[in-house]
């Protein structure tokens, strides 16, 4: 990197020209850079296949319909956990922040009867707010986002008990709160709204992240800090704005919760934090910051709940969905390093 | 308290302090983080040694808190668990308790007499599945042996015969369809639901570890359009679960009254600390029984059942 690089600049392109791959093993090396959903893809491709072969009801559409539904309020909030972790940040929040929001638009509606979409407006408000907050506070304060997130997980889930009361507040179906719970048929496959909204998120914040300067200047602050700064991108606006659109995927999976719960619930959600990590992890997005794309996160998603359904689906105990769980997510950093690691 | 977050425990929590208003007491309550949070309820035990309260009222993680009790009671304090006895009793100076498995039993027992004499194929959703919790044990127990089913083991879920007869009611034949973790919250019902409904769609009967996990297996079997033929028995008696047994949400629930053990915790720590007698623990219990029965809007002959407007007139919650 020179001290003068011009702000349109990427390195990847012209690193990949140079080092033209010659061994299978550089071969599928450079593939795997070039295509960091790629192996999480194989893996959930290899795992759907082992899981039919095992039970014959692992295929059935019916089934598979119900691990993307399944994996709908996870996939929406890895969005926002992959725009974060691109920026070499993390949020241990973003659960926390989901609950509060699916609990508010809840309790708007049924205790103060507000209209079902000034609810959802009010919740989605809330979620940015909440993100703007954790943003400012690594951008202006110069914390780290481990701490920083760590510290609102606290806070977001105190308010939400306070706020809350411990109590379950039921939805009547029709409101629309409750509209991503409703199922739309395509073929034998049902989905719901949820599911449909959830991927209209990954193409939005996938187009933005490939096609934009926005997603440019993203990908830049994750890769190297000081150099994006060199280069004359706005560091702060880049990094506050990853947090923000963190809080409108947590808007959305917010909504498809409370869709599936059928109101709010303070206890449903309460694993989301990890969960959201773990999805992305899996997916193929590095930990350090730079390198991966939103749509992996999906599949991440889908390898757990492929993995949580195929194992129940087949009688395991399911402490052994934890342990696999467990062991994809070694395997996937692993396989990060490795594509990471300078070429021979 | 477990935690600040399930509102049976809330309702506890609240029951409690206007017992302590009444006896003139001072109460500092602690939960945990989530349920099963074991390290801050030491935390919390070791705090009020050193605060030099008179008593603590604890509604116990398991058996990992029972060296910080025992520090407690050296240290001069009486010990009065809530909810759930200690294991062994004796660690708790008197414990105020529903007896889990028998509110497991009684809903297994309507089960059981509701399938008169059809085949069962039974969802069991627990609690957890990476820690031994005795509420989870004994409610899951409780309920295959109402059933009539022989769970297999004294500690763990999972243990009895996949496939048999039950001998409850006019007896038949029965299929265990699954047994999964739910956490005691709704979404979590809701996917171990869906993932049991997959491995066997002929599910009749669910026993739910709680009401959250009982609302979240019927919002899964509406959403594949099952709720109609499925019988869900939940345990709790709030009063917001009480209304699922009239809608025909719930088949049966068993009532608990967490708001009366808090309040006689409250009583006999003012009473004690103040010089009193020990109250007296229930014949044949190591526990002073807070009683519970099984409501539900479907009476069956030969079984003692609530209305649910009779149970809804003690229940918690909102």
């Amino acid at each position: 990197m020179t001290t003068h690089a011009d702000p349109h600049a990427t390195t990847a392109p012209a690193e990949e020209l140079l080092n033209r791959p010659a061994t299978l093993t550089q071969r599928i090396h450079s593939v795997l850079h070039r295509q960091p959903a790629l192996s999480p893809a194989i893996v959930l491709v290899l795992a759907a296949v082992v899981f039919s072969l095992v039970n014959d009801r692992f295929y059935a559409l019916q089934n598979l319909s119900l691990v993307i539904q399944q994996v709908a309020v996870i996939g929406s909030l890895a969005v926002g956990q992959t725009v974060i972790i691109l920026t070499a940040g993390i949020d241990l929040s973003i659960g926390a922040v989901m609950v509060l929001a699916s609990l508010l638009m809840s309790k708007l509606v049924a205790d103060n009867h507000w209209p079902g979409v000034v609810a959802l407006l009010a919740g989605a408000v809330v979620a940015i707010a909440a993100q703007a907050l954790n943003g400012l506070l690594v951008t202006k304060i110069k914390l780290p986002p481990f701490i920083v997130t760590l510290g609102t997980l606290s806070i977001f889930t105190a308010i939400t008990l306070i706020y809350a009361k411990g109590q379950t507040i039921a939805l009547q179906p029709g409101n629309i709160l409750m509209w991503t719970a409703n199922t739309v048929s395509l073929g034998q496959l049902n989905l719901t709204n949820g599911v449909l909204i959830m991927i209209a998120l990954y193409a939005v914040i996938g187009y933005a992240l490939r096609y934009t300067a926005w997603g440019r200047h993203l990908y830049a602050v994750g890769d190297d800090v000081e150099a994006a700064r060199l280069a004359g991108i706005s560091v702060n606006r880049v990094l506050l704005s990853a947090y923000m659109v963190g809080g409108l995927a947590i808007a959305v999976g917010a909504w498809i919760l409370v869709g599936r719960v059928g109101g709010g619930d303070p206890n449903s959600g309460l694993n989301a934090n990890l969960q959201s990590i773990t999805a992305v992890v899996i997916g193929g997005t590095s930990l350090f910051g730079g390198r991966g794309v939103v749509f992996g996160s999906l599949i991440g998603a889908l390898i757990v709940q492929v993995f949580v359904n195929g194992l129940a689906l087949a009688g395991i105990d399911p402490n052994y969905q934890v342990l696999a769980v467990g062991i994809l997510v070694i395997a996937a950093v692993s396989v990060d390093q490795w594509i990471r690691s300078v070429k021979s | 308290m477990k935690t600040l977050t399930n509102p049976y425990f809330v309702s506890m929590e609240k029951d409690a302090k206007t017992q302590a208003t009444k006896d003139n007491v001072s109460l500092t309550v602690a939960a945990g983080n989530t349920d099963g949070d074991t390290q801050t309820q030491i935390t919390a035990i070791d705090n009020a040694i050193s605060r030099g309260d008179k008593g603590i009222l604890i509604t116990t993680n398991g058996d990992a808190v029972n060296a910080a009790l025992n520090r407690a009671k050296q240290a001069g304090l009486f010990v009065i668990a809530l909810d759930t006895a200690p294991n062994p009793a004796g660690i708790a100076n008197l414990t105020y308790a529903t007896d889990n498995a028998q509110a497991g039993k009684l809903d297994g027992q309507y089960a059981a007499a509701a399938l008169n004499g059809k085949p069962a194929v039974i969802a069991m959703l627990d609690l957890f599945n990476n820690q031994v919790v005795s509420v989870d044990i004994n409610r899951d127990h409780g309920f295959l042996e109402g059933m009539g089913i022989n769970p297999g083991s004294k500690g763990e879920n999972g243990k009895e015969a996949k496939s048999g007869t039950y001998s409850g009611g006019k007896s038949g034949t029965y299929t265990i369809a699954c047994h999964q973790p739910t956490q005691g919250a709704i979404d979590g019902g809701r996917t171990a639901m869906e993932n049991c409904l997959s491995a066997n769609p002929d599910i009749n009967v669910v026993y739910a570890i709680n009401e959250p996990a009982g609302e979240g297996a019927y919002n899964a079997l509406k959403a594949a359009g099952k709720e109609k033929n499925v019988a869900i028995y939940a345990i709790d008696g709030s009063c917001a679960g009480l209304k699922n047994l009239t809608s025909g949400e719930f088949a049966a629930d068993a009532v608990q009254y967490p708001g009366k053990m808090a309040a006689l915790g409250v009583d006999s720590i003012a009473k004690l600390a103040r010089g009193g007698s020990k109250p007296s623990v229930t014949d044949g219990k190591s526990f002073h029984d807070t009683g519970t029965a099984v409501a539900a809007a479907k009476p069956l002959g030969g079984l003692t059942v609530q209305t649910p407007s009779q149970a809804a007139s003690a229940c918690w919650g909102n």
